[in-house]
């Protein structure tokens, strides 16, 4: 199913469509009035976009310094060069130490690299802990929201689940309540796993170190309480120096949720005594991205989620909608670069009306990458050949002012004089819901003649 | 001051009298206005849609009927903004970068261009003003919602000169409308849904009229208008500063 087909599926239920925009509307209103706080905003996006640059056209020395400080720390460093070395390494570092049951918070990369059912097939027992990443793995869903998981989700889906799953009360859709029970069956995984999985929010180059941002504290928790605490990483989310997230912590959360910052900035730089800690750091197309001159911006993303709140097109098909793990638009135009056809409809679903370009805290040009990726799908992508055509058509007809007259005139003439099951009917994608403009009797050209020559 | 005028197919075809209002517009305000006949579209429809070489032919027509004039006035940043930014798609000559160096959506070329400060209409009437998303983020005529910046929209301060029209606020001021080229046919559901919502929020806040400078986004909110058979006017901006607008 292409995004169009999805959405359309989507948007059948119209007041949960609504519902939807308004829940992310909200984000999106949250985040204007808390960077609206910092006078310095735009110089913030700036800076923090200058840094990503830097990373990006340095990026094999600071990885190397990463990893040395690193292993200075005591850090065990491997190297993923795909989804399937990622999962592999960390099954091996699993089955090695004989562990059974891993927490995880919430991971994007993991998402991206399908590493859950690779564990599960392999036997071990793969909890998430983030609130809205449990949910949907309760109900064998994928997230569809890189920061708010379960964000298509209502409060009384989430009761369903967890009566289900978890045998809370019937009926219950009190927050508060549904809280309590997730909170007491977490506290349980968390108690008697063997190992813990974080992401990885930023890497600092000079210390070795990195930072992970959750509301829950269930990266902590995991963490602190395994022996074994792995961090899987994407090779981008490097920063230079320890004093660059005054710059990143200060856009992460305002841009995301609206709040000054995440509840729990977690700094990790050595395992505790007894404990053994792993950093994966993946590649799985970043390098090739890097590589394609028009597209390398698209890796300077922290991973915000503001580009989804604020887009309306995600707003009104939900993060399901899209092809690819990341939705909406920065998914847009990292996906294609993974799988040129199986994501074709992605960078179309967009009006390109710039707002993710505008609310990107480190100035990534969306819009503009999704009309570059449009040019490559139409040459070498799954690109519907009747739309191939009727675009060779029109460019014939709009570079012949002779011909285009013609289609204009014919247009005018035959729309007020067609009966409208004629007009108005499964052809026509335009007047399902919408009227054809009135057509008037002459173009604009010929009132000119009549009038002005 | 030679002035060509780009009347963009849109335009052309389906609403000649924002047109008009747009050549009587720019001679009230002396400039010697052309029209060079044999002109069709800038070519945005198929670019956006991925085609780009399909763009090159009439690109160059494009330039070649206006590379004689001193600037380009069209009533439509949209196609505007696609000529300024887009045009890179065929060769530099001295002509193309006149041109794009030249061309200007109408409500610039009378605020920066011919410097106005009175314009001499009356409308009397509760007026929401849609902004469209190329004039907005594309070239910037007015600061985007998610900026951190001082507010400013050169489309309402002209507007604003009008005698008696009455803005009315929205509950969101710069979401797109969902037309977005042949987004609005491939994407139906989530266009016209888009297109309903901003109506909606013009409806709730009063409008009697809506307006703006895209002909484009324009037309797709009056399709769902006239569908759902609501008490709106939909107007170009240039009617109204003309003193030629329908009345609510």
């Amino acid at each position: 199913m292409n995004h169009a087909q999805a959405a359309t599926q989507f948007i059948k239920d119209e007041a949960r469509t609504d519902w939807h925009d308004k829940a992310l509307w909200f984000v999106r209103y949250k985040r204007d009035i808390q960077t609206k706080k910092v006078p310095e905003w735009e110089q913030l996006r700036e800076l923090a976009s200058q840094i990503k640059a830097n990373v990006l056209s340095e990026l094999d020395s600071y990885l190397i310094q990463f990893e040395e400080n690193a292993l200075k720390n005591g850090v065990h460093v491997h190297w993923a060069k795909d989804a399937h070395e990622h999962n592999d390494i960390i099954l091996n570092i699993l089955k090695a130490k004989g562990v059974r049951k891993m927490v995880k918070s919430k991971s994007m990369l993991t998402e991206e690299c399908h590493l859950n059912p690779y564990l599960i097939q392999n036997g071990i027992d793969v909890i998430d802990t983030d609130l809205g990443e449990r949910i949907i793995q309760l109900r064998d869903e994928t997230p569809s929201h890189i920061v708010l998981p379960a964000i298509h989700l209502k409060k009384e889906d989430v009761g369903e689940t967890f009566y289900k799953y978890l045998g809370s009360e019937k009926g219950a859709s009190d927050p508060k309540y549904l809280t309590e029970v997730a909170r007491g069956h977490l506290r349980e995984q968390f108690l008697t796993a063997d190992a813990a999985l974080t992401g990885v929010n930023f890497a600092v180059a000079e210390t070795g170190g990195f930072v992970v941002c959750t509301n829950e504290g269930n990266a902590d928790l995991g963490a602190h309480l395994a022996p074994i605490h792995i961090a899987s990483m994407g090779m981008e989310k490097l920063i230079p120096r320890q004093s660059d997230l005054g710059v990143f912590l200060r856009l992460l959360a305002r841009n995301a949720t609206g709040q000054p910052i995440t509840t729990y900035s977690s700094h990790f730089l050595k395992p505790n005594n007894g404990q053994e800690m792993h950093i994966v750091i993946v590649d799985n197309g970043r390098s090739e991205q890097l590589g394609r001159e028009d597209f390398r911006k698209s890796l300077y993303c922290i991973r915000c989620g503001a580009c989804m709140n604020t887009c309306p097109v995600y707003r009104r098909s939900g993060g399901h909608s899209y092809s690819y793990t990341v939705p909406g638009p920065i998914g847009s135009i990292l996906s294609p670069g993974i799988d040129l056809k199986k994501h074709s409809s992605m960078p179309f679903a967009s009006t390109l009306c710039g707002s993710c370009t505008d609310v990107c805290p480190v100035k990534i040009d969306i819009h503009h990458q999704l009309y570059k990726w449009r040019q490559i799908i139409a040459k070498e992508g799954d690109f519907p050949l009747s739309k191939k055509i009727m675009m060779k058509v029109m460019g014939f007809m709009l570079s012949h002012p002779k011909f285009y007259r013609f289609a204009g005139k014919m247009a005018r003439t035959a729309l007020p004089i067609m009966p409208r099951f004629m007009l108005y009917n499964n052809l026509n994608a335009w007047g399902k819901e919408r009227e054809i403009p009135q057509a008037p009797k002459q173009s604009f050209r010929e009132w000119y003649l009549k009038n002005r020559e | 001051m030679k002035v060509g005028l780009f009347v963009p197919c849109y335009i052309d075809q389906f609403y000649p009298q924002i047109a008009v209002a747009t050549l009587q517009l720019l001679e009230k305000h002396g400039c010697e206005v052309g029209f060079p006949l044999n002109q069709s579209c800038c070519g945005q429809p198929m670019a956006n849609s991925g085609c780009e070489s399909d763009s090159k032919a009439t690109a160059k027509l494009f330039v070649e009927n206006f590379k004689e004039f001193d600037y380009i006035v069209g009533a439509a940043p949209s196609c505007v903004g696609f000529v300024q930014e887009h045009y890179d798609i065929i060769p530099q000559t001295e002509e193309v970068k006149h041109v794009r160096e030249k061309i200007y959506d109408i409500t610039e070329f009378l605020l920066d261009i011919l410097k106005i400060e009175k314009i001499d209409a009356k409308f009397p009437y509760k007026v929401g003003l849609h902004q469209s998303c190329h004039a907005q983020r594309g070239m910037r005529m007015a600061q985007s919602s998610e900026i951190n910046g001082p507010a400013f929209s050169k489309q309402r301060q002209i507007l604003e000169m009008v005698e008696g029209l009455q803005f009315i606020e929205l509950d969101r001021t710069d979401e797109c409308c969902g037309f977005g080229g042949t987004f609005c046919v491939s994407e139906d559901a989530v266009s016209a849904k888009m297109g309903k919502d901003r109506v909606a929020d013009h409806e709730r806040n009063g409008a009697e009229v809506i307006t703006g400078g895209d002909v484009s986004c324009l037309m797709h909110l009056e399709g769902v208008i006239r569908r759902q058979n609501k008490n709106i006017k939909m107007v170009h901006l240039v009617e109204i500063l003309n003193n030629t607008s329908p009345t609510p």
